[in-house]
């Protein structure tokens, strides 16, 4: 594995899937009285978030402090950002605070990978979300989610995503998880489908490694699990559609369409949710959506990201089940 | 004034031969002329072609002297083989008023080091609203006959047709920066297979290429004359292409990196290589060498456009855009177009000298290397290979895509009217 975590398309096959066997063994950290691992002792992890995100901050927090790291947030609001620092000055002053790893956060698309590769800092970085980019983690989640309800979370150790059929709907043009997805996906073997309207997928779309419809009524029989992607409603005033209304008749997704799907598949969404947009109440509170579940694989597969990329390759739970294979 | 004899160069490529320079002017080309009471520069083996002419020039002064100067960007012209360049009015303040180009056309003057030939803004303050006083600029010191608001398109379409119209009456050229704004909000790189993955905001060829189309069109209608800025795209060589072939009078540059670089160097994310317009794809590439070769580019434009260090030392979204150029320009056109075969030095004479002081109608460069010319020359070890280090730039800006990449080409000596203002590779 690299030593940062700036892209989806940066794991290899073997890379991610150890990323999600080591998840499932953070997982059962969860399910213990005291969820607390000492992997990261005396070792300084910053957060450093330079766009607003509650969700995926606390879920690194979370993971930071259940691996016993040293925490700092950072966030840009109220920080000498807004006074005109410049994103390598911000590094550098943490670096020289001692900090071993900096999950970054990042309103434009390339600021963790500058991080990284310009010789500012030493420390790994960890992509937490850049622009319309990359938002690595948040694919190994979604992955972990798939391969946990597709294959099971015991039969699934050390196995990929081969064959699923995966669908993501919606606003693909500005969503760093559809590219994130995407990568991944194909890297584990599914085969992915966009579904949105043309305006809201990018030109230049016909190198990934992917299909893309327009049409969400032909895909969902066929697919086995179908991810939701957020649709911000300011997008209809820059013309991408036309009505919030017209959209959710088109590309949303209700309990009549969600009984199109194959009685295994799973809804997915990465959150948060416009109800009402993409998504109706009744499909996101049904048992086949699994966005609560999501949220809570978010922390095991970020503790297993920062134990790969800051605790070496000793096992992290010793386990009989790992020792057998 | 002394004398200067420049031994056994090669004039435009071709066979070794004499020049003897007289003061300001060329007095004798030949062979075995005599040396006598003359300085002599041994140039056996190397290129001499006329002094470079560059119509699209960011000087910064006034306003940005932290990236460049008058002075500094002449230096660097001079270094980079220039005997003139037309500064872009782009500047705080807009050069869209006489005082203004009166102010940089003196500073060219009084530095010496290459002729500075202002451009006038078309608007007031670039804004595209209101015509800038064109005339008043035209008849004032600076003589200026070049029009642009470049950095920005004049991209109302009435407004457009105005200046077309109304610089005919001093003979008049505006240069077009061709970008649909609402079609470019939020670009940050060529729209295509590699935006798409970077998720950077796309910059579509169309924006260009639409605009161009319209000026095309507008040219004609009016009976004007239209110069088109560094064209970018393999479908704007053919609008500008179909629109010569119909008799329309428009003329086309091309920048050095254009020719050379693609937009799958922006997958490393390094300012350094974010310009307005974008860095395009390979297939455009090819298609702008092929436009120069064959005329339909008329010229090679550098866009020298300076930065300070700290706003290319950053995430992308954030960067400046544009590159310093002047100081590696004949080194890639040597590079892309005589080592790949599509021009001789006789044409990169005509695409770097001749067509742009015809362009820009500047007296005294840009003409022949014979007896009884101006002696603005350039002289080119065209057998050099080398590493681009910024380091040694004249210009106060570093912002070089090219730095450790190895290209061909040094100029060693710039002559202007006579005077030496780069000698052996160093300034004067």
């Amino acid at each position: 594995m690299k030593r940062h975590l700036i892209s989806a398309a940066d794991l290899t096959r073997d890379d991610a899937v150890l990323i999600l066997d080591t998840a499932e063994e953070m997982a059962r950290v969860a399910d213990r009285p005291i969820k607390k691992l000492p992997a990261l002792r005396g070792r300084t992890v910053c957060n450093l978030f330079f766009e607003d995100s509650t969700r995926t901050r606390i879920s690194f927090e979370a993971a930071e402090k259940r691996l016993s790291a040293d925490v700092i947030n950072f966030a840009a609001k109220g920080s000498s950002v807004s006074k005109g620092e410049s994103l390598k000055d911000t590094a550098q002053t943490l670096e020289a605070m001692g900090v071993d790893a900096v999950v970054i956060r990042h309103g434009a698309s390339g600021a963790p990978y500058r991080l990284a590769t310009s010789g500012w800092i030493d420390a790994p970085v960890i992509n937490a979300g850049d622009g319309t980019h990359q938002h690595p983690t948040q694919a190994l989640l979604d992955a972990f989610t798939m391969r946990r309800r597709l294959v099971g979370p015991d039969a699934g150790l050390g196995r990929d995503l081969d064959g699923k059929r995966i669908t993501l709907v919606g606003d693909v043009l500005h969503s760093r998880v559809a590219r994130s997805n995407v990568d991944l996906l194909h890297t584990l073997g599914a085969e992915v489908t966009l579904v949105a309207p043309p305006t809201l997928v990018p030109v230049g779309v016909e190198t990934w490694p992917c299909e893309v419809s327009y049409d969400l009524d032909s895909v969902l029989p066929k697919s086995d699990a179908v991810m939701m992607l957020r649709v911000q409603r300011e997008r209809m005033n820059a013309a991408f559609f036309p009505t919030e209304r017209e959209y959710s008749r088109r590309y949303g997704l209700d309990a009549d369409r969600m009984s199109r799907m194959p009685g295994h598949a799973i809804v997915m969404h990465p959150g948060p949710m416009v109800r009402g947009m993409e998504i109706t109440a009744e499909v996101a509170d049904s048992d086949r959506c699994t966005a609560v579940e999501q949220v809570a694989n978010g922390v095991s597969v970020r503790m297993a990201v920062l134990y790969l990329l800051l605790g070496g390759n000793e096992p992290a739970v010793t386990h009989p089940r790992t020792e057998e294979k | 004034m002394s004398k200067i004899l420049i031994r056994g160069a090669k004039v435009l490529g071709g066979a070794p031969q004499d020049v003897l320079i007289d003061g300001e002017s060329i007095e004798a080309v030949g062979t075995d002329l005599s040396a006598e009471g003359a300085e002599v520069v041994e140039a056996a083996g190397k290129v001499l072609l006329p002094g470079l002419v560059d119509l699209h020039t960011h000087l910064r002064e006034p306003g940005r002297e932290d990236s460049e100067t008058v002075l500094t960007g002449t230096r660097a012209a001079a270094s980079g083989g220039y005997t003139a360049v037309f500064a872009m009015a782009n500047t705080f303040p807009v050069a869209d008023t006489a005082g203004v180009v009166e102010q940089v056309y003196r500073l060219g003057k009084e530095h010496g080091y290459c002729d500075v030939q202002p451009i006038g803004a078309v608007t007031v303050g670039l804004e595209g609203k209101k015509l800038a006083e064109l005339g008043a600029m035209h008849e004032s010191a600076a003589g200026v006959t070049v029009f642009s608001d470049d950095g920005k398109c004049v991209d109302d379409a009435v407004i457009m047709r105005r200046a077309l119209e109304y610089v005919k009456a001093f003979g008049g050229v505006v240069a077009q920066h061709a970008q649909e704004p609402r079609l470019t909000e939020g670009a940050q790189m060529n729209e295509g297979v590699v935006s798409a993955e970077l998720g950077l905001g796309g910059w579509p060829a169309v924006a260009e290429e639409s605009i161009i189309a319209r000026d095309v069109l507008l040219a004609e209608h009016v009976g004007s004359r239209v110069h088109i800025c560094h064209l970018s795209t393999a479908g704007s060589v053919e609008i500008v292409r179909w629109a010569k072939s119909r008799g329309i009078d428009v003329t086309a540059e091309v920048t050095p990196h254009h020719l050379l670089l693609t937009d799958e160097l922006v997958r490393s994310y390094n300012p350094v290589y974010k310009v307005n317009p974008p860095l395009r794809t390979e297939r455009d590439v090819l298609a702008l060498r092929e436009a120069l070769a064959d005329g339909t580019i008329d010229i090679v434009a550098t866009d020298h456009a300076p930065h300070p260090h700290e706003d290319k030392d950053c995430e992308w979204a954030a960067a400046a855009m544009g590159m310093v150029g002047l100081e590696t320009a004949l080194s890639v056109v040597q590079h892309t177009m005589v080592e790949t075969g599509l021009l001789d030095w006789a044409g990169v004479a005509d695409r770097m000298s001749a067509a742009p002081a015809r362009i820009g109608q500047l007296a005294g460069h840009g003409r022949p290397v014979s007896a009884g010319e101006p002696a603005n020359l350039t002289l080119v070890d065209s057998a050099y290979r080398g590493e681009v280090d910024p380091a040694g730039f004249a210009s106060r800006s570093r912002n070089t895509p090219y730095e450790g990449r190895e290209l061909p080409g040094r100029v060693t000596h710039t002559f202007l009217r006579g005077r030496a203002t780069l000698v052996d590779g160093n300034l004067a």
